[in-house]
């Protein structure tokens, strides 16, 4: 038995397969296997949330996952998010954008991995229910205060474009 | 911050997974197994764990059940807390075991998480281990020998440290559903939402004639294990359930604790205090509940 194994998953919809390293995290795969830069790392041990991606759906820190453990799984990426025909971005990023939800970026894509899944669970969640999902994820610069408006203005507006 | 090499095995069967931790064993190599990986993933990433190989168990099958089997709830050791926080049996039947699993982590690590993975890694600042001390839940572990029961009083040996042999694979907790009318609380202090608790208190209130009939109550985050606070349960017996009477346990479980632990964010005393404090509030969320 080695330390490396063959893989085959999927990202944004297009499948891989790689022979990796059995130590290799999904967070670390994802971005220089793959050269998907908008997954970040930043603490590299499952407390800052900046890694968050979905697998199979579920939101799940990167950096606590080896790329090993996601074989056979559908991974979605911040990269995924934006509409490939039109270009759009998804409306979660465009709130976060509108709504002033991120200064330096770097932990953006795990929050809006986190508010995707978040609001498709729970379309219109309170501030308690925002508080509390996006509680895995630390931002150091904008006092969390902008980060609530842009999940409010992201659901409001999906809400919104839901019943039209 | 990234793991140092190991090999890596990803049996398919329950009874693989056994020969394979036996073979490894016997060929003096450091095996751990790998559940959900979020207790476990940390350490090898900072290299406090430096294991030869992982054993992976999520192609093992049968591992993540959750139902009501002879009266108890069972839940196999793969399942995950989120699936334990969604269960409408965990919920309904079991409202402990629910609120403590909703107290671990956040989403991300729920989602991932495995419910027998917190019980195996026994951090003693972690909520299961306490829950399993006021539940008197057992342990299902599949070795070598077969299978055995292992009861929630002689499972968690020390800090991270169980009653698993080396080998051994965890494959279920088996808890008893909360009787009816029975009353259960958990409260804990953390840093932050969903972090390991610098203190906290679980535990089970039965009422009879106004009186407390029964208390099982087990603190965390204080010693190299979840801990009963016997004393405590003992000073509520036959006590007519009021504030004063709580705030007494409280004050006989603080006192009682011999010698809590001690970190950069919590002192001893300070630990002592809480687990005074939360006690008495989780006592009077306990009585609201009970009937």
């Amino acid at each position: 038995m080695s330390t490396r194994k063959t893989i085959r998953l999927t990202v944004n919809g297009k499948p891989y397969e790689r022979e990796v390293e059995a130590r290799l995290t999904l967070a670390d795969f994802i971005r220089h296997e793959l050269h998907l830069g908008g997954t970040h790392v930043g603490c590299e041990h499952g407390i800052c949330g900046a890694c968050t991606i979905l697998i199979d759906g579920s939101s799940a820190r990167a950096c606590l996952t080896l790329a090993v453990q996601a074989d056979g799984a559908s991974i979605t990426t911040i990269e995924g998010l934006r509409n490939r025909e039109t270009g759009q971005l998804h409306p979660i990023q465009q709130a976060f954008v509108d709504a002033h939800g991120l200064q330096c970026g770097f932990c953006t894509p795990g929050f809006i991995m986190t508010t995707l899944e978040l609001l498709g669970e729970n379309p219109d969640p309170t501030d308690e229910e925002i508080k509390e999902a996006l509680g895995g994820n630390l931002c150091r610069c904008t006092g969390y205060q902008s980060i609530l408006d842009s999940v409010r203005l992201a659901a409001s507006r999906i809400n919104t474009a839901t019943a039209a | 911050m990234k793991p140092a090499p190991f090999e890596y095995h990803a049996p398919t069967s329950l009874a693989d997974a056994v020969t394979l931790l036996a073979r490894l064993e016997n060929e003096g190599c450091d095996a751990k197994i790998l559940a959900g990986g979020q207790s476990l993933m940390p350490m090898l990433a900072m290299r406090v764990a430096r294991p030869d190989a992982l054993v992976d168990l999520r192609q093992v099958p049968g591992l993540d059940h959750i139902r009501l089997q002879d009266g108890r709830i069972a839940i196999g050791a793969m399942a995950s807390k989120r699936a334990a926080e969604l269960s409408e049996l965990v919920r309904e039947r079991q409202p402990l075991f629910h609120a403590a699993t909703r107290l671990v982590g956040h989403q991300q690590i729920r989602n991932r998480g495995s419910v027998g993975g917190s019980f195996a890694h026994a951090d003693p600042a972690s909520e299961y281990p306490a829950v399993a001390l006021v539940l008197d839940m057992e342990m299902v572990a599949t070795g070598p020998d077969g299978e055995r029961v292992i009861p929630a009083a002689e499972f968690f040996v020390t800090y991270m440290t169980t009653a698993l042999e080396p080998g051994e694979v965890l494959t279920e907790v088996r808890m008893p559903v909360l009787p009816p009318g029975t009353g259960w609380a958990i409260r804990e202090i953390t840093r932050r939402s969903g972090d390991l608790a610098l203190a906290g208190v679980a535990l089970t209130l039965r009422l009879k004639a106004g009186r407390c009939a029964d208390a099982r109550i087990a603190a965390f985050g204080i010693d190299a294990t979840a801990v009963r606070l016997s004393e405590a349960e003992d000073a509520l017996r036959g006590a007519v359930p009021t504030t004063e009477s709580f705030a007494r346990a409280g004050a006989v479980a603080a006192a009682s604790l011999a010698d809590p632990m001690s970190c950069i964010h919590a002192s001893a005393e300070y630990r002592r205090h809480l687990v005074g404090t939360l006690l008495e509030r989780a006592l009077a969320d306990a009585a609201a509940r009970a009937h």
